[in-house]
C-alpha cells in the first residue's frame, strides 16, 4: 500500500465549503427538475417538492415530526446497541476459539439468508403489538452480521500481532483488550456502518406493521387515511435524510487515528 | 557440549556463563500426510551478553530455530534452556524482535514503545519511554502512528519496544530484511552501539554474510534444508570493524568457502 501520498491525494477535502456546495447546487438542480416535472403530468404521480415541504410544515406544527423521528430513533438505537453489545463479544469469541466457529458458523450461515422481515409474525407472537417487535426486529436485523464481522475480523488478526502481545506476557484478558479488539476494529466499524443502514432499512418496515408510531408508520397511515401522499412522500425525505445523518456519524469513527489504518487510501 | 564443527584453531569465547543451550533440536512439519524435516540435530551454546548471528540461505529454516529459542513453536525433538530452565513458552525476559510488521499500526510511536511497560506508574513509564525514544532518535515523533514512518522508523520503534522491558536476550529474525541498503547501514552501527551499551545477549537470524561478519561474535553457518549447524565462526575483530581489513575479508572468504561460494558470481 502506498502511503506517502496520502496528504496530497485530496486537495479538495480541504476546501470545506467547496465540498458542500457542490453536492448542494446538484440536490438544488434536482428539486427545480423534480418541481418543473410535476407541473407537466397530466395524471397525478408524485407531489411536488413544494407540496412536499409544505406537509413538513404541517407535520411539524402537529408536532408529529419530532415524535416520529423520536420513536424510529429510539427503536433503532436499542435494538442496534443490544445487538452490538451481544454480537460483537460472541463474534470475537467465536473467531478466537476456531472451534466454536466451525461449530456455530452452519447456524449462522442458515439464519442469515432469513430477511428480518419474515420474522414479524412471531415477534408480534412473543412481543405483542408495540415497541418490543419494532426493537426485537431490529436487533435480529443487527445481530448475525455484527457476529459475522466480528468472527472473520478476529480470524484476519496477522498473526504476529498476538505472538507480540504472548511475547510481552499479557495474560488472556490483556490481550484481548489491548491487541485483540484494537486490531478488530476498522473491520468492526465498517461492519456497524453496514448494519446501521439495514438497521434503518428495517425499522420503516416494521412500524409499518408492528406499532403506530414512527416514520414508516407514518407513510402506511398516511396512505390509508385519505391518500395523502404529499405526507407519504414527507416521510421518505425525512427517511432519507436521518439515514444520512446517521451515516455521517458512524463515518466519523473511522477518521479516527487508531483506527483508520485499517484502510487504504482511496 | 557438542559445539558441533567449531574449527579448532578459532580463539573461544567459552568464558561467558552460558546462557543459552540448544541441545538436539529437531523440527519435523506435518505436510500432505508427509513429514518434512526442517530441523535436524541442531545443538549450540550461547553466552551471556554474546551477539551470535545465525547465517543461512532463505528458507532453510532459521527462522524456525529462532521461533523455537523463543518459545512460539515447541520442537519436535530435543530442548532449549535458557538460565538453565526449559523453555516453555515466550516471555517478557527475552523479545522476539519481527520485522517491521511486529510494530502495532493503532499506537502511536509512544504507545508501541509503552506497550509493555503497563505495570510502570505514569511517571516512571513516561520517563522509561523517553528514554528509548531519544536511544533509538525519534525525538519529535512521539504522537506519530506508524502509517507515517518509514520502514526504518518503525524498525526502531520495534527495537525499542523491545529494550524498554530491559530483557535479557533479543531475538532478531532479519530485522532490516526490508529496508534498504543505506538504512541498514546505519540500523547495524545503531544496534551495535545499543547492544555496547546495554549487553544483551543478542541471537540475530540473516542471510547477509557480510551483515553476520559486520554484527556478530560468533557465525552459526547453517546448511540448507533441513538445517544442519555448518560450522561456527569466531569473529575476533574489535569493534568498530574495519570492513576492507584483510582479517575481516579472510573471515568473509572463509564462511563464504564454507556456504560453496567462493570466488563464484
Amino acid at each position: 500500500m502506498l502511503r506517502t501520498s496520502r496528504q496530497v491525494n485530496h486537495p479538495l477535502r480541504s476546501g470545506t465549503a467547496v465540498s458542500v456546495l457542490k453536492p448542494g447546487t446538484f440536490v438544488a438542480v434536482l428539486l427545480v427538475a423534480w418541481h418543473i416535472a410535476v407541473k407537466f403530468q397530466r395524471v397525478p404521480i408524485l407531489p411536488g417538492p413544494v407540496a412536499v415541504g409544505a406537509a413538513l410544515l404541517e407535520l411539524g406544527q402537529r408536532g408529529l415530526l419530532l415524535k416520529y423521528v423520536v420513536a424510529s430513533l429510539f427503536r433503532v438505537t436499542w435494538g442496534f446497541l443490544g445487538a452490538a453489545l451481544l454480537g460483537i463479544p460472541i463474534g470475537l469469541s467465536l473467531g478466537w476459539y476456531r472451534r466454536a466457529e466451525l461449530a456455530f458458523n452452519p447456524l449462522l450461515q442458515i439464519l442469515r439468508p432469513i430477511s428480518p422481515l419474515a420474522w414479524i409474525p412471531i415477534a408480534i407472537l412473543w412481543f405483542g403489538v408495540g415497541d418490543l417487535t419494532a426493537v426485537f426486529l431490529i436487533f435480529l436485523a443487527s445481530f448475525l452480521p455484527l457476529t459475522v464481522t466480528a468472527m472473520n475480523a478476529v480470524a484476519g488478526i496477522p498473526e504476529v500481532y498476538v505472538n507480540v502481545g504472548r511475547n510481552f506476557g499479557l495474560r488472556r484478558a490483556q490481550l484481548i483488550y489491548t491487541v485483540l479488539y484494537p486490531a478488530v476494529m476498522p473491520q468492526l466499524v465498517i461492519g456497524l456502518r453496514i448494519t446501521l443502514g439495514v438497521a434503518w432499512l428495517v425499522v420503516v418496515a416494521a412500524e409499518m406493521i408492528a406499532v403506530n408510531s414512527g416514520l414508516g408508520f407514518l407513510i402506511v397511515d398516511a396512505r390509508n387515511a385519505g391518500n395523502r401522499y404529499d405526507l407519504v412522500v414527507a416521510g421518505m425525505v425525512m427517511i432519507g435524510v436521518i439515514g444520512l445523518l446517521l451515516d455521517v456519524g458512524i463515518r466519523s469513527l473511522e477518521r479516527v487515528p487508531s483506527i483508520n489504518w485499517g484502510y487504504s487510501d482511496d | 557440549m557438542t559445539s558441533a564443527a567449531r574449527p579448532a584453531s578459532a580463539p573461544t569465547t567459552q568464558a561467558r556463563a552460558v546462557k543459552l543451550r540448544a541441545d538436539g533440536i529437531g523440527m519435523v512439519f506435518e505436510r500432505d500426510g508427509g513429514g518434512v524435516s526442517v530441523l535436524d540435530d541442531i545443538s549450540l551454546e550461547v553466552g551471556e551478553g554474546e551477539f551470535v548471528c545465525l547465517l543461512g540461505p532463505s528458507g532453510c529454516g532459521k527462522s524456525t530455530i529462532l521461533n523455537v529459542m523463543a518459545g512460539f513453536i515447541a520442537p519436535t525433538s530435543g530442548q532449549v534452556r535458557i538460565d538453565g530452565e526449559p523453555v516453555v513458552g515466550p516471555d517478557p525476559r527475552r523479545i522476539f524482535v519481527f520485522q517491521e510488521r511486529g510494530v502495532f499500526p493503532w499506537l502511536t510511536v509512544e504507545g508501541n514503545i509503552g506497550f509493555g511497560l503497563s505495570r510502570l506508574s505514569p511517571e516512571d513509564r513516561q520517563r522509561r519511554i523517553a528514554h528509548y525514544v531519544a536511544l533509538v532518535g525519534l525525538q519529535g515523533f512521539e504522537k506519530t502512528y506508524p502509517r507515517d514512518l518509514s520502514g526504518g522508523m518503525k524498525q526502531r520503534v520495534e527495537v525499542a519496544r523491545a529494550l524498554a522491558v530491559n530483557p535479557d536476550m533479543l531475538f532478531l529474525d532479519e530485522p532490516f530484511g526490508a529496508l534498504d541498503s543505506i538504512t541498514r547501514l546505519i540500523m547495524r552501527g545503531e544496534l551495535l552501539r545499543i547492544w555496547e551499551a546495554e549487553r544483551k545477549t543478542i541471537i540475530f537470524v540473516t542471510h547477509d554474510i557480510d551483515e553476520a561478519v559486520q554484527l556478530a561474535d560468533r557465525v552459526v553457518v547453517m546448511s540448507a534444508r533441513p538445517a544442519k549447524v555448518q560450522r561456527i565462526v569466531d569473529i575476533d575483530i574489535a569493534h568498530p570493524r574495519d570492513i576492507s581489513s584483510a582479517r575481516y575479508l579472510s573471515l568473509r572468504d572463509g564462511i563464504l568457502e564454507a556456504i560453496g561460494l567462493a570466488h563464484k558470481v
